[in-house]
């Protein structure tokens, strides 16, 4: 209900339109297109059978059995962490708050140093001992999906929290005064209440897990068709003058990527239904 | 004559909020926009500050021609029902706002901002932040603000709706006293019809889009247009398919005049020095009656439930023909 | 308590994820003693790639103070076809992996340019690689406040005289202030962060392209950790004074409002 008075006079609006919209085309719409354009410059055919390089395929499921780790063990600990900041008190919870956000500032290079510091096998805090115990850290898969869950672990906890906040206790507390326990109070109310929160955070976390690069390479030590995660070998390929495995790999990537924003565009306004 | 309004039509989809309204409000008076919620008439004070434009007619303020003008060229002070304070400028700030925006020299701007603040008694909060303030004191901000660039006209939408009964009753008066102090054309918006009544030298009854009377509160009240006034300006009852106050109807104990009705007294309450009667009169299908008497009236009558009365219509009590709709809802009604 | 019991092990896995190894990241710069941490970061290489991401850095959220805002403002208070897609468009840098983003700026402003514009191995390309994964952050913090500001406050300034540009100058903006502040707090701390994009498109030439985080990674790929942890300390330190900064700001905005 904008009246004459309250709306830009119409050469601000076009020209806000104009460099608003020129500055993202040219910035992240037109590139975005020509890395698939490239992809495909040699038809559908080449693009799948970079898939089949073995080096590159194995590097594909690398990717995805480091996502699914991942994103299920930010699942189970963003959802606890997310529930004792919300309903619980305890000392230091401040504190704690605040450090979950460290992952989205800090590099992901710190990220891949700070792990290599404590758990790699030569001279880290705890690596030794792990690698007598038969568990390889640094260098291995383990390491990356650490890596990984280091990365995307604020992100379920910021879609779930407010929505926790904002739904409030009372119909867990009138379900605990009806008898339920914990865990049925949890399934039964809680987890309905916030299960498109959950839905997000588990989509943004997929997102995040599969495009980690930083803190992967160092972690992995980019071993070609052992350790190496799709981004890195996206690197790689380009490197070596690869271009259409690169791009191919590439655009795979991009449109996993553009799917998870495409599905959350589409979910929220049908949550708003609700 | 210093607002005409003139024709004007509003349409918000199908919706119509304002149909054909026609109004002059004269210099110096303060009337009362005076209405049910979405009845019109917050859009009617909008149109006149240009804060929305009309589909057909025409405003003219102080003479000038002035329905495509925008609010910043009308001379027009608002002042909103939730203040609408610059959250971030402090009080005197916020007060020294319009004269600003002219550019008016440093010295002039500190001299009248001084002066307003003094008017609304808010002196010793000049460099408080709004947020620091209550309800009442902030809108006094708010009308300090608007009178500070001099308007020809003074626009108030509700002004004294977000805030409680007793801060409301206060500013009431304090708006009334401003008003004969100041003289400015003002215009203020209400659902409240006491305040209308106690407030404004005139009032416009606004209900559906349309006008349904225009006059001075005891016009309004004794001589009633229509049942929609007389109901929403105070209480009704209806005694033979007609509206009539339930204070404004004799309760005897004797059948003596001629054309009295009976009935029996089905319910009695004391409230203060009123006590309010319900009567079900000897009628077949006529609602019940309320009728309003006097403590003392109802002591000397010895009235009580189960007493046979009879009722007769005050000589000279306003009286409005009932309309079929209304009879089931204004029986035995006694509005607050 | 199985609260007790969830908050233990939460707080060992948390400890064990993150909080320990950040610690070791500090503990082995302070190993190099503060000599030996100068030294680190005052060698030429070094300290020209500091300088090169603190100035690019800034020079990036500058950018985004203005187009993030002006963006916000087209989201939120334009209404045109195509307006979703744009919302949804603003999002892909936060979605993309970093390495991907590279390779599609370099697409476009590479040495395969269809534009003819190829910025390869320039600082140009630092700037365009940051401003690429930052576009989204003041946007994004800013849009929700346009969203649920009160018009009345305008209409208030319009019916006191002032210009529609009056208005948003001393009306609307002050009270976006804290928004773009958080915004760009957080573009800071990305820009001096980012690796991936910039490993393709920039070069990493030393001295004139690399950036902090290419050193930190140098540095470990030559066997020198704490090296390595001394560059790394600095962008640690300077995401936790951002996170801080932030948490004040939104302190600052809650006691502000109504």
């Amino acid at each position: 209900m904008a009246t004459s008075y309250a709306s830009d006079p119409a050469p601000v609006r076009w020209g806000l339109r104009i460099v608003t919209l020129g500055y993202v085309f040219l910035l992240v719409a037109w590139p975005t297109a020509l890395v698939f354009k490239n992809a495909l410059a040699n038809g559908f055919g080449a693009m799948f059978e970079t898939f089949s390089d073995p080096e590159i395929a194995h590097a594909i499921s690398l990717t995805l059995t480091i996502t699914v780790w991942a994103v299920a063990i930010n699942l189970v600990f963003g959802l606890t962490i997310s529930i004792l900041l919300v309903r619980y008190d305890f000392p230091g919870k401040r504190a704690l708050s605040a450090m979950l956000d460290v992952p989205l500032a800090v590099s992901p290079v710190v990220v891949g140093l700070a792990l290599v510091l404590v758990y790699n096998g030569r001279d880290g805090w705890f690596g030794p001992s792990l690698e007598e115990a038969g568990f390889q850290i640094i260098f291995s898969t383990p390491g990356m999906i650490m890596a990984t869950v280091f990365v995307a672990l604020p992100l379920m906890i910021r879609e779930v929290v407010p929505v926790l906040e904002e739904i409030g206790d009372d119909q867990e507390q009138a379900a605990r005064s009806l008898g339920a326990n914990a865990v049925q109070a949890f399934r039964r109310i809680t987890l309905p209440g916030i299960k498109w929160a959950v839905v997000y955070g588990v989509v943004l976390s997929l997102a995040r897990s599969l495009g980690e690069f930083g803190a992967v390479k160092i972690v992995s030590g980019n071993i070609s068709g052992q350790s190496q995660t799709a981004t890195l070998s996206v690197e790689e390929t380009y490197q070596n003058f690869q271009q259409q495995a690169s791009y191919s790999i590439a655009a795979l990537l991009a449109f996993a990527a553009m799917a998870c924003l495409v599905v959350v565009a589409i979910l929220r306004p049908k949550e708003q239904q609700e | 004559m210093s607002i005409n309004v003139s024709g004007v039509t509003k349409k918000f989809g199908d919706f119509v909020a304002l149909d054909d309204i026609s109004v002059d409000l004269p210099t110096g008076q303060l009337t009362a926009l005076l209405g049910p919620s979405g009845g019109g008439k917050s859009t009617l004070l909008r149109i006149i500050a240009g804060l929305e434009s009309a589909d057909d007619g025409t405003v003219t303020i102080e003479g000038n021609e002035a329905t495509h003008l925008p609010p910043q060229k009308r001379n027009v002070g608002f002042v909103f029902q939730h203040y609408a304070a610059f959250k971030h400028m402090s009080v005197a700030k916020n007060v020294a706002f319009g004269l600003e925006i002219r550019k008016r020299p440093k010295d002039e701007v500190k001299r009248r901002v001084d002066e307003l603040l003094e008017l609304v008694h808010l002196s010793q909060f000049a460099h408080r932040l709004p947020s620091q303030l209550s309800g009442g004191q902030r809108q006094r901000m708010a009308l300090a603000r608007a009178l500070a660039v001099e308007p020809s006209v003074l626009l108030l939408d509700e002004p004294f709706g977000a805030l409680d009964a007793k801060v409301r009753k206060e500013l009431r008066d304090w708006l009334r006293r401003l008003h004969d102090e100041v003289h400015v054309t003002t215009v203020f918006v209400t659902h409240d019809q006491e305040e209308a009544l106690e407030v404004a030298d005139e009032i416009v009854v606004i209900n559906d889009g349309r006008i349904e009377q225009i006059g001075s509160p005891d016009q309004l009240y004794d001589e009633p247009a229509s049942d929609f006034v007389m109901s929403f300006l105070g209480p009704v009852t209806t005694l033979e398919n007609k509206l009539i106050r339930p204070h404004d109807i004799e309760v005897s104990t004797h059948s003596r005049i001629a054309g009295a009705i009976g009935g029996t007294v089905s319910r009695v309450v004391r409230v203060g020095f009123e006590v309010r009667l319900t009567v079900s009169v000897d009628r077949p299908g006529h609602p019940e009656v309320a009728v309003t008497v006097t403590r003392a009236h109802s002591r000397n009558l010895r009235i009580e439930e189960g007493t046979k009365v009879w009722l007769t219509p005050t000589h000279g009590a306003p009286v409005v023909p009932a309309m079929e709709s209304s009879l089931s809802e204004t029986s035995a009604e006694i509005a607050v | 308590m199985g609260s007790a019991l969830g908050l233990g092990i939460t707080m060992i896995w948390f400890s064990l994820l993150v909080l320990i190894p950040l610690v070791a990241v500090l503990i082995a710069a302070a190993d190099l003693g503060l000599a030996g941490f100068w030294d680190v970061v005052s060698s030429p290489q070094t300290a020209a790639a500091l300088r090169l991401t603190v100035v690019q850095a800034l020079g990036v959220t500058l950018l985004n103070v203005v187009m993030g805002t002006a963006l916000a403002w087209v989201l939120v208070r334009d209404h045109f076809w195509g307006k979703r897609l744009l919302d949804v468009v603003i999002d892909v840098p936060f979605a993309l992996p970093t390495i991907v983003a590279g390779l599609v700026l370099l697409s476009l402003y590479g040495p395969n340019s269809p534009l003819g514009v190829n910025v390869a191995n320039t600082r140009t390309a630092v700037f365009l690689a940051l401003a690429f994964v930052t576009l989204p952050f003041v946007v994004r913090t800013v849009q929700p406040v346009l969203e649920t500001l009160e018009h009345d406050t305008e209409e208030a300034a319009a019916s006191l005289g002032a210009s529609r540009f009056t208005t948003f100058r001393r009306v609307i903006l002050p009270s976006l202030t804290p928004a773009i502040a958080a915004g760009a707090a957080l573009s800071f701390a990305r820009g001096i962060s980012e690796y991936g994009s910039l490993v393709l498109l920039s070069g990493n030439l030393p001295g004139r392209t690399e950036v902090a985080s290419v050193r930190v990674l140098t540095y470990i790929e030559n066997g020198s950790k704490e090296a390595a942890a001394a560059v790394a300390a600095i962008l640690l330190l300077v995401a936790l004074l951002v996170i801080v900064a932030l948490d004040v700001l939104q302190r600052r905005l809650a006691r502000r409002g109504d």
